[in-house]
């Protein structure tokens, strides 16, 4: 095991090395250091000068991958993306350019506000999801099933985007239950997590019901089902004790995977009800052709993918002791 | 879930945003739709940043609160500093010499004293005397991340050695000042001074600025500039403690992101008290702040519109100001409705159900407003829009008649009476020249009208949009009758925009439209801003839409943006139309050394006469911003050119709480409704859950 996941660990360096050079390249293909100096400068009064002087400051005045003008490793260390990149691997992501914050501090900060929506969306959509799709799947071929997945295709064709407007103007304008938006930390977070995890389960909750009722469907027609009714197993019994154990794999391999990313937030959950979490802080920067906090946030996505597909791997070996890694 | 909603509500849990200590609290709410990026008065230059740090910095002028159009008035000066001319010999000269023959021109600027900066820590002083945190060692600062961590603050007297500073601060290269190249034209010795900061060379000498007194500095430009003095009430030449960058330089400081550029040092009304700027920024009354009264004029209407109720009385009125980061503007909007933002704008979106316009089409609030007493105020932006010809390219540029005449004639087939109407909900005044109202220059009326496009009805003393068939006429006159070249091709003209938004297809549309009506054939090149910027800046488009938000309310600042030798094109600059006439040119010169007079005004009317015939532009409109606050917010009046305004500002906390109290009583019954609908629904399946159990099924 330990052997699997060092070899793991090393096949995640040249991806986040090809995912560095990808960001980079479509950055600049779209950016180029002057343009990106002219957005941050401003748009009045900005000479030549200013933008040379601003890429100065910034280390935007080297070549992109190799130096001419340098010597030995120079040519390739003396480039932007060499001095932009090379720290990343140790997880330094230094300052952002439009303002020199602390990106590092940013993040940590930012995390728990995602995770404060993203954490109990993705729990209780979860238990919602499963609880449905097992009743669904329990009422197969019969009205209920038909109903159910015609309510719940309904429901992922409808856009998040519907939900969210949809929610702040019944819950929070009509019947005033809750604040259309904000956020606050300690106890004051409850009464404005709420509605955006209630919007966030029901707008998943489509999705969710049609792909954990397939499992289930799939499982109940295996020989094991066939055989636990023949023993007399309740419905109920059959459901929960024996099919339910038998899909996680499935279910494992979608909720692992979703973990490590749930830090990175959402970024239109978080606009509109202006939480100031990670998806709020991307989309800014990309906004903004701030190069330091894109290449970032992308690499920090990469390294939280790359582990959430390791941790799916072991997450296997607890649910079937079958299953080794050499 | 809905057990959930229903138990959260039985809790009687409001809506309410805020905290319940904060319910009947004097505090003003309001907005900010994108993090400000910088607090440092060197580097800031936009106003999301500048209605924060304009409550905290105070440059030596400002603009009066009330008076339109926009005077001048010190601050923290003693008075409006009078230039004093020399010549290269040094000889003084007199105020209305040419400005040829300036060499230079001195501003002495007299501080008031007794002016004290907010508590900082950057002042806090030891027993001994000596500055208590200027020698920080990493645990002296363990788990400090903002101001308020360190428990000691101090405060001193602002001095002219601050304004001297801060100048000197905007000259180093390492800082990225955006004015700096600007600078660099006038003030002496600037940027031989900043290549010796590049250098390293941090005493070199700066002849441009100096002490002449603990309360009197002056500044030295290389030629006659009568417009700096607008620059004096921009923040960029706020006063900057040495002590406060000293401060602010420390390593310790830098590691932990507390910077000048986070947490600023001013002697305005307010300081800073939260500054999480992805979240809110929370501004607080500056204990520090001296004496100050609310002014005791202001222009016709205000008296009525109670905007002097307050005269005389000692300011700020609020002791705290919350701004609350909002993104979208519909949980804005519905939020300002529930009374928990004090003020708004108005969207497109939401105009037609916020205003309504009275038989002679004057804006009032709609009757859902009104019933809430939301009070409206609408003003015109020091801003113009326009659409620019590149002067420079082989169709649409040119200085022949034949060139100004397809250009008038698109000019006048370009409808913006119209546009405004459909696009802008009437919120814009169409223009006639760059300058927009309430400039020294601006001419309502029959004097003011764009002869070219436009006739004057003396029966309604109003001006008529020329005929379309008199744009056909010009067009054929342009040798393009009927749309088409003397070869028979047709005339197609490009338009370069980045117009993606919902509502650019319609505009495009109807852009498309109103030319086809002269046999025009438009073009539409949309294309990503760095693109678009780089098309403009390389003179490769043949017209684009374009617009400029004044720095200062001169006329100068205007007419700079045709001026020949400001060419984006060729020179860098800010004339995107690449417009180089040298009549123009000559009268610019003239005029921007000119002191508000009737030769100004004769020389701006003849300039603005060769643009209206020349028509490198497509005059479009000039906005008009409608603000709407609740009734509880007092002497709010909407300036776009004057900060630090938040000290005017009065709330009627009880007003507030009552109105907030009625209109956000939270409606229950629908939750217990579908509560009660979900259990009897659940009761036929659990029947039949208990039936094929028992097999019965």
């Amino acid at each position: 095991m330990v052997t699997y996941i060092i070899r793991r660990i090393l096949y995640a360096i040249p991806i986040l090395i090809g995912v560095n050079l990808i960001v980079f390249f479509l950055f600049f293909v779209v950016n180029s250091p002057d343009q990106m100096a002219r957005k941050i400068l401003g748009e009045k009064n900005i000479t030549q000068e200013d933008v040379d002087n601003w890429k100065k400051q910034n280390g935007y005045h080297l070549p992109l991958f190799f130096n001419t003008g340098a010597s030995g490793g120079g040519h390739l260390t003396e480039t932007i993306f060499f001095q932009k990149a090379a720290k990343l691997f140790v997880f330094d992501f230094g300052t952002s350019d439009t303002n020199n914050i602390d990106i590092t501090a940013q993040i940590s900060q930012r995390m728990w506000a995602s995770l404060a929506i993203a954490l109990p969306t993705f729990i209780l959509g979860l238990l919602v999801n499963i609880t449905i799709s097992m009743i669904v799947a329990y009422y197969r071929a019969t009205y209920v099933d038909f109903w159910g997945t015609i309510v719940a295709v309904t429901v992922m064709s409808v856009s998040s985007l519907f939900y969210i407007i949809g929610g702040q103007w019944l819950f929070g304008k009509m019947l005033r239950l809750f604040p259309i938006s904000g956020y606050d930390s300690g106890a004051n977070m409850l009464k404005f997590v709420i509605l955006p995890v209630v919007i966030g389960i029901i707008s998943g909750i489509g999705s969710g019901i049609r792909f954990y009722r397939t499992i289930f469907l799939e499982e109940v027609n295996r020989d094991y089902v066939r055989t636990a009714r023949a023993k007399g197993v309740s419905e109920a019994g059959v459901l929960f004790k024996h099919a339910l154990k038998n899909a996680m794999i499935p279910i494992l391999t979608n909720v692992v995977l979703a973990i490590p990313l749930l830090f990175l937030g959402s970024l239109v959950m978080e606009a509109f009800f202006a939480i100031p979490g990670l998806g709020s802080f991307t989309i800014e920067a990309i906004q903004a052709q701030d190069f330091a906090i894109v290449r970032s946030m992308v690499y920090l996505g990469s390294v939280l993918y790359i582990a959430g597909l390791l941790l799916t791997d072991i997450s296997y070996t607890l649910v079937d002791p079958r299953i080794r890694f050499g | 879930m809905l057990m959930m909603l229903a138990f959260f509500v039985s809790c009687g849990v409001p809506n309410n945003p805020y905290p319940k200590s904060e319910r009947n609290e004097e505090i003003y709410y309001s907005t900010f739709p994108e993090e400000p990026k910088h607090f440092d008065p060197a580097i800031s230059y936009s106003s999301d940043e500048y209605r924060f740090i304009q409550q905290i910095y105070e440059p030596p002028l400002r603009y009066h609160y009330l008076k339109r159009p926009y005077t001048l008035i010190p601050l923290t000066a003693e008075a409006i500093p009078q230039p004093r001319y020399y010549d290269a010999r040094g000889r003084q000269l007199p105020s209305d010499t040419p400005a040829a023959s300036v060499a230079r021109a001195v501003y002495e600027i007299r501080i008031r004293p007794g002016i004290m900066y907010q508590p900082h820590p950057c002042f806090a002083k030891t027993e001994s005397g000596t500055l208590r945190y200027h020698d920080l060692e990493e645990a002296d600062v363990s788990g400090f991340a903002e101001i308020k961590d360190f428990p000691m603050t101090g405060t001193r007297e602002l001095i002219a050695d601050d304004y001297v500073h801060q100048i000197k601060r905007m000259a180093d290269p390492r800082l990225s000042c955006p004015i700096l190249s600007t600078l660099a034209d006038y003030i002496l010795g600037i940027n031989a001074y900043s290549a010796a900061i590049a250098k390293g060379q941090n005493d070199a000498p700066f002849p441009g600025v100096e002490v002449v007194d603990r309360y009197t500095y002056r500044v030295i430009l290389k030629t006659k500039y009568p417009q700096f003095v607008y620059w004096l009430a921009m923040p960029f030449f706020s006063p900057m403690p040495k002590e406060a960058i000293d401060f602010y330089n420390q390593p310790v400081m830098k590691e932990r992101n507390i910077t000048i550029d986070r947490f600023p040092v001013g002697t305005g009304a307010y300081r800073i008290e939260t500054l999480l700027a992805h979240k809110e920024i929370v501004l607080v009354k500056n204990e520090n702040f001296r004496v100050e009264r609310y002014p005791s004029s202001g222009e016709r209407g205000d008296r009525e519109a109670g905007l002097l109720d307050d005269a005389w009385e000692i300011v700020p009125f609020i002791p705290k100001v919350v701004y609350k980061l909002e993104k979208e503007y519909i949980p804005r909007w519905n939020k300002f409705l529930q009374g928990y933002y004090d003020n708004s704008s108005i969207s497109s979106d939401t105009f037609d159900s916020a205003i309504a316009f009275g038989e002679m089409g004057d804006p009032s609030t709609s009757e859902e407003l009104r019933a809430k007493h939301i009070v409206l105020r609408t003003s015109v932006e020091p801003t113009t829009v326009y659409l620019a010809f590149n002067m420079l390219d082989d169709t649409v540029g040119g200085y022949t008649p034949e060139k100004q005449k397809l250009r008038q004639a698109i000019s006048i087939a370009l409808d913006y009476e119209e546009y405004i109407e459909i696009f802008r909900n009437g919120r814009g005044v169409v223009s006639h020249s760059p300058l927009p109202p309430g400039i020294f220059g601006y001419e309502a009326g029959e004097s003011g009208i764009n002869p070219y496009l436009y006739n004057w009805d003396a029966s309604t003393n109003r001006p008529v949009r020329k005929s379309i068939e008199e744009a056909r006429q010009l067009l054929a006159e342009a040798g393009y009758p009927g749309g088409q070249d003397p070869k028979g091709n047709p005339l197609i003209v490009s338009f370069d925009n980045t117009w993606t938004s919902a509502g650019a297809t319609s505009q495009l549309t109807w852009m498309r439209n109103k030319l086809e009506q002269i046999g025009i054939t438009m073009e539409s090149r949309t294309t990503d801003y760095n693109r678009f910027r780089d098309k403009v800046k390389n003179g490769n488009f043949q017209i684009i839409y374009w617009g400029w938000h004044a720095d200062y309310p001169d006329a100068e600042n205007f007419l700079f943006l045709l001026y020949g030798p400001n060419s984006k094109t060729l020179h860098d600059g800010e004339n995107a139309a690449n417009y180089d006439n040298p009549e123009y040119n000559r009268l610019f010169e003239e005029m921007k050394n000119m002191e508000n007079s009737p030769e100004r005004l004769a020389r701006i009317r003849e300039m603005n006469r060769l643009l209206q015939r020349d028509a490198p532009w497509v005059f479009v409109y000039h906005p008009v911003n409608f603000g709407l606050s609740h009734q509880w917010l007092k002497n709010n009046k909407p300036s776009s050119l004057g900060g630090g305004n938040f000290k005017y500002l009065r709330i009627d906390a009880d007003q507030r709480s009552k109105n907030r109290h009625v209109w956000n009583k939270p409606i229950v019954w629908p939750l217990w409704l579908c509560l009660g609908l979900l259990i009897l629904g659940t009761i036929p399946a659990a029947i039949t859950i208990w039936k094929r159990e028992r097999g019965t099924q």
